[in-house]
């Protein structure tokens, strides 16, 4: 073993490269470093600091499938995906997709979209902290021209459309240790999540509903939106929809729209 | 910050309404800022609200300053901007590296401690002290690994990057137990050798064995109250530099707060009779 003849950064990339591998040679430069029984110690650490933040981070997941289940699957994430930056908070941004084409995984189809809204939690939960809307700003809904304004959503609104499970459902009754029982209706569902305060709230959404927060969160107006809510379900509610999305502080500011 | 610093503690979500209560004199809190780096919510309130009360240690586990590359410039930015608004009495970090071209590997990793690491390290810390305004604190970590090619002893190594940078420096008395016992050297020799005069802070931990070699690989688990054998180290070493900011440091199998008061106290004592004796 001569890593000292190269350079920290070669001893640097052997030792990344020997840390991820489970099973297999290590590279050569380095072989006789990672056979020594400390080796493990550093190993076991990354690994167990990558599955206790996702364990963490997916709780609702882990409810519905067990530890066992969930540190197996989050071993084989880690396994391939490290975390890309050290708040390991925020870690496993794409835990659904890896879900969705997880082969044992494949007998719970809702399981990603539950992802997704563990994935909204967090993200609402650390999130910038912004007023909402004004009751000055709330009076231009009513007193200006639709295509004029844009509703800007707030920092922390988070809304996911899960088309043929009913997510939020199967999610909202195991994110805490809830008592809610009883059948499921078995359909798509979509889900808001915001922080006003300091606490993350969440409450049902329909496809219009996320459509028409889509619509905003591109720039698009009012009227866009409104419209872009229709063209999804022709009966919607429009006025019951927006007053459900302001009463849930999913809007930090209403701007002039400006047509790019 | 003028506030005189006794013996702190490992602050946790679990103990963070006991922290805001808590008014024994000379506390404080330490917590790893890359938990706290978020834009906004709960988190950063919680803390901000702690600090109203406390002083408060940023000790941080992800600058990678042994990493041959330069800090994260983005990580930099974040650790900036946490302690303009926190100001903590103290930020630390560790004599290791853990992101690397482009993965954060999370554990506090060796290196052998050539020439040209030590260059390279010096030139990370003075970057991040030129990016903070102000000195940090650098920790010898805990080892596991026999590594060839070391042109340096650690205590010398750190004395010169303090001697370079004008950094100050963090002795964990744990990882100095842990380290002396794996790789067989005398832990009471090492302490002797630190630069005491550069230290701005001290850690205690407890440790555990390895499930498979028990006591032939200890690991710095931060899991258990401080070993008898720790304490005595840390007694000799107060005894030889004057008390110094202390730390209780816990990060698992977490105790209640009041279980961490209690070893907190016993550190305070002996911080006393030292404080007493340099007098």
């Amino acid at each position: 073993m001569n890593i000292v003849a190269g350079s920290l950064a070669n001893f640097q990339d052997a030792f990344a490269a020997a840390l991820r591998l489970d099973a297999g040679s290590p590279p050569p430069a380095i072989a006789a470093l990672a056979r020594q029984p400390g080796f493990q110690v550093y190993r076991n650490t990354v690994a167990r600091s990558c599955i206790d933040a996702l364990q963490a981070n997916y709780p609702t997941i882990n409810r519905l499938v067990g530890d066992e289940w969930m540190r197996a699957a989050a071993a084989v994430y880690a396994g391939s995906t490290l975390p890309d930056r050290p708040m390991l908070l925020a870690y496993g941004a794409d835990f659904a997709d890896f879900l969705r084409h997880f082969e044992p995984a494949a007998s719970l189809p809702y399981l990603p979209d539950v992802a997704r809204l563990d994935r909204c939690w967090t993200e609402a939960h650390i999130a910038a902290t912004e007023a909402g809307l004004n009751h000055g700003e709330l009076g231009m809904l009513s007193g200006s021209r639709l295509d004029r304004l844009r509703l800007v959503p707030h920092a922390s609104a988070r809304w996911h459309w899960s088309g043929e499970q009913p997510a939020y459902t199967i999610w909202s009754r195991n994110r805490a240790a809830g008592t809610e029982t009883g059948d499921i209706d078995w359909h798509g569902e979509g889900a808001l999540l915001t922080r006003p305060q300091d606490h993350v709230t969440w409450r049902a959404l329909d496809f219009a509903g996320c459509v028409f927060l889509d619509c905003c969160k591109n720039s698009g107006s009012v009227a866009d939106a409104a419209q872009a809510a229709l063209d999804a379900d022709v009966n919607a509610d429009l006025g019951r929809m927006i007053t459900t999305l302001l009463e849930a502080g999913a809007f930090s500011r209403i701007e002039h729209y400006r047509q790019s | 910050m003028t506030t005189f610093l006794t013996a702190g503690l490992s602050l946790k979500p679990q103990h963070f309404d006991a922290a805001l209560e808590c008014s024994a004199a000379g506390l404080w809190f330490e917590v790893h800022p890359e938990n706290c780096m978020v834009e906004g919510g709960p988190r950063l309130a919680w803390l901000e609200a702690v600090r109203q009360r406390h002083p408060l240690s940023l000790h941080g586990v992800a600058l990678s300053l042994a990493a041959d590359a330069r800090p994260d410039p983005a990580h930099l930015l974040r650790l900036s901007g946490l302690v303009r608004r926190l100001e903590p009495a103290l930020v630390s970090e560790h004599l290791s590296w853990s992101s690397w071209r482009g993965a954060y590997h999370p554990d506090l990793l060796p290196f052998p401690r050539t020439t040209q690491a030590l260059l390279r390290i010096a030139d990370n810390i003075s970057r991040t002290q030129d990016s903070l305004k102000r000195r940090i604190a650098i920790e010898n970590p805990a080892h596991y690994l026999h590594i060839e090619g070391h042109e340096h002893e650690e205590t010398a190594f750190l004395a010169e990057l303090v001697r370079r940078t004008g950094c100050g420096l963090l002795l964990d008395v744990n990882n100095v137990h842990v380290s002396a016992r794996n790789m067989g050297f005398a832990a009471q020799d090492y302490i002797n050798a630190f630069p005491g005069d550069h230290v701005m802070e001290i850690h205690l931990a407890g440790h555990s064995q390895d499930p498979n070699l028990g006591e032939a690989l200890l690991i710095d688990s931060h899991d258990a109250p401080v070993a008898p054998a720790v304490w005595t180290l840390y007694e000799c070493l107060i005894r030889r530099i004057g008390p110094r900011p202390t730390l209780i440091e816990r990060d698992d199998s977490l105790p209640s707060f009041d279980e961490l008061m209690r070893e907190r106290r016993h550190a305070s004592t002996l911080l006393g009779a030292a404080l007493a004796q340099a007098a």
